[in-house]
């Protein structure tokens, strides 16, 4: 989008962004705050970033604070001022003003300021000022009719010089700045607030007035670290997010096999949750080293446990991180929740994204940050979070402990942001505790709808089918019993058949004993009938020969 | 005249140095006020020092002059500082504590 106002960029993350450039180039804008809010941050930043990288020198006129605090203020953030001060890029202008020694009398104008900023300008060829704060010129002089017309002729000679100018002003009651600056300042005004609610402290930024420039009405948090001042990158406006067909793997084989295709979406989002001991954080862990087996980076956000501790306990199931933590590959971050603001730590885990350029996210746990903040602000952290990681193709695993066991709605409404749902449990029965997970959803991907027994060795993780019954699904040491069961049922059955095979097989060996038995007798009745019919048969040749006999010897004796 | 004269060994001379940008009128007022001043009222136990900044700008860095004109009593210390015109010269007197 085409924008007709020249811009100057003023390096701060996020802000160029925000303004769609930086701030109204040769015009001067108001930054207004409360003390301690980062105006003074904000503009030796801006200051800075355009001596150093837009090749712009700059003038810092300060009023209250010394050069040497203020070399000394910005050193931590290894901005190397004293060096841009030797090259001549930037000058300090020291306007100290000490209202005891200073009596009025008569008619006066601020013309030697003038000249001193002319001369400072004219140097180093300054296209950039800072003017830190205007209003102590108010508390030093005592005629504000003449503090306000000079006021004015300065605004419009910073204009006629083409300065790109940044005023600070303190915030005033029921007014933008206490001596009301905002009359002169009408193209940009910035407003920075700093506020502590439920002890934690946030600061936002709001662009108040940005003429002929479309901006973000909305207030953005922005963050002071050790990187200086950074505006919270703004999410997409639309859901513009890149989308990718490839597949990546949990690093759990069986996992990968529950989905069609073998792994999850690259850039998707995946929910992890389950009461505490599911095995969540393991799964976490194994996406990451997953991620570096294949070379990629991995960010591990972990909001409950050390570095060290997540390390030995992945170690305890044969998932060994150190070695990726090492070679870099993996970079761990641990924080408790409690320790900032929400968007502190939205902001300090984008920054680190932006600095280790991952290809994989954990976030464990999510639910930490539900005790400390609101419900809603917590998902639209969510949201900030998961939308940046889309847009830039990486994956985000989120894990979130359950206080209830199966609840199916999460707090907050997190699973519909998500595009795939593990849910893991903990049954009990018969007096002992198992895993058991489920893939509750998995968009794009056709998935198993079945519940798979869920354990961790020092082998690694593995997903057992459970026994699938009549009463249902079975894991643990009830599968194990039902499948004992069987066996045994199975055993029985066998030995029965045998037995009846057996006992067959007796009573066809017993008839065959009866028949021999019979025919044994047989034989000897017909041995003993035919020793009868020899016998008669003797005794009739035997009866026939004495007859004769007996014939023979009656003939011979009668005649 | 011999006070004058005591009052001669007794303070030395006081250090006056005026600011000024050009030739504006509050410029051109304040130097002739102060001129009209140190005659009338310390006549010979004055120094005057008129430094015109659009010529010299580096000295309003060095001596921190913001306003203009600007009068500075460097001596006798302690440094007393006077912005303005000098229209009004009783104030100027008093400023600059001088018995008048």
């Amino acid at each position: 989008m085409a924008d007709g106002i020249a811009k100057a960029r003023t390096g701060i993350d996020g802000f160029d962004e925000l303004t769609l450039g930086g701030l109204p180039r040769g015009r001067p804008s108001l930054v207004c705050g409360s003390a301690g809010c980062g105006k003074t941050l904000f503009a030796s930043t801006f200051l800075i970033n355009g001596a150093r990288d837009e090749g712009e020198p700059g003038i810092f006129v300060t009023f209250e604070e010394r050069p040497v605090d203020i070399v000394d203020n910005v050193a931590s953030l290894g901005f190397g001022l004293d060096d841009l001060i030797r090259q001549k890029l930037i000058h300090i202008e020291h306007i100290a003003i000490d209202p005891a020694e200073l009596a009025e009398v008569g008619d006066y104008d601020l013309e030697a300021l003038f000249l001193r900023l002319e001369l400072a300008v004219d140097e180093i060829g300054a296209k950039r000022i800072v003017l830190d704060t205007i209003e102590s010129l108010f508390s030093a002089f005592q005629n504000p009719a003449i503090l306000r017309a000079e006021i004015r002729r300065l605004f419009d000679w910073l204009k006629e010089k083409g300065l790109t100018a940044v005023i600070t002003g303190e915030r005033g009651d029921g007014s933008l700045t206490r001596q009301g600056l905002e009359e002169y300042v009408s193209d940009c005004v910035i407003l920075l607030d700093h506020r502590v609610s439920n002890q934690v402290s946030t600061r936002r930024l709001r662009i108040v007035k940005y003429r002929g420039t479309a901006h973000g009405t909305n207030e953005y948090p922005f963050l002071i670290g050790e990187d200086g001042f950074s505006v919270l990158p703004v999410s997409s406006l639309g859901l513009g997010h890149q989308v990718h067909d490839d597949r990546i793997s949990t690093g759990i084989p069986d996992l990968d096999a529950m989905l069609k295709g073998g792994g999850f979406h690259r850039g998707s989002s995946v929910l992890l949750s389950g009461v505490a001991g599911s095995g969540k954080s393991s799964i976490g862990a194994s996406f990451a080293a997953a991620t570096c087996a294949r070379g990629e980076k991995a960010l591990y956000f972990s909001f409950e446990e050390s570095e060290q501790q997540t390390v030995r306990n992945m170690r305890s199931i044969g998932i060994d991180l150190q070695p990726y933590i090492d070679s870099g590959l993996l970079v761990c971050v641990a924080a408790r929740p409690t320790f900032y603001s929400l968007e502190m730590h939205l902001a300090v885990m984008l920054r680190q994204v932006q600095r280790v350029q991952p290809q994989l996210v954990v976030l464990d746990p999510i639910s930490a940050f539900l005790d400390s903040g609101e419900e809603m602000e917590v998902q639209s952290m969510l949201l900030r979070m998961i939308d940046y990681l889309k847009a830039h193709g990486i994956t985000g695993i989120f894990t979130h402990l359950a206080h209830v066991q199966g609840e199916v709605k999460t707090d907050a409404g997190l699973s519909s942001l998500m595009d795939a749902w593990i849910l893991l449990l903990n049954r009990e029965s018969n007096g002992e505790f198992n895993r058991e997970l489920y893939i509750l959803k998995a968009r794009g991907t056709e998935h198993s709808n079945q519940v798979r027994e869920f354990v961790m060795s020092d082998a690694g993780i593995s997903l057992r089918e459970p026994y699938l019954g009549e009463n249902g699904a079975l894991t643990g040491s009830a599968r194990r019993f039902e499948e004992a069961r069987l066996r045994r049922d199975e055993a029985s059955r066998r030995a029965e058949v045998e037995r009846l095979q057996e006992k067959v097989a007796q009573r066809r060996r017993r008839t065959q004993a009866q028949i021999e038995a019979l025919q044994a007798e047989l034989k000897a009745d017909e041995i003993e009938l035919n020793s009868i019919v020899d016998q008669e048969v003797a005794h009739r040749q035997q009866s026939d020969i004495d007859a004769m006999d007996m014939a023979a010897s009656r003939r011979a004796g009668g005649e | 005249m011999s006070e004058e004269r005591q009052m001669d060994q007794a303070t030395s001379p006081m250090k006056l140095t005026l600011y000024v940008a050009g030739q504006t009128p509050k410029s051109v007022a304040a130097i002739r006020n102060l001129e009209q001043i140190c005659a009338e009222h310390m006549p010979g136990r004055y120094e005057v020092e008129v430094v015109d900044l659009r010529q010299n700008p580096q000295l309003a860095r060095e001596h921190n002059i913001v306003a203009i004109p600007t009068l500075v009593r460097s001596l006798p210390v302690p440094v007393q500082k006077i912005i303005g015109d000098l229209s009004d010269q009783e104030k100027v007197l008093v400023h600059l504590k001088v018995e008048g």
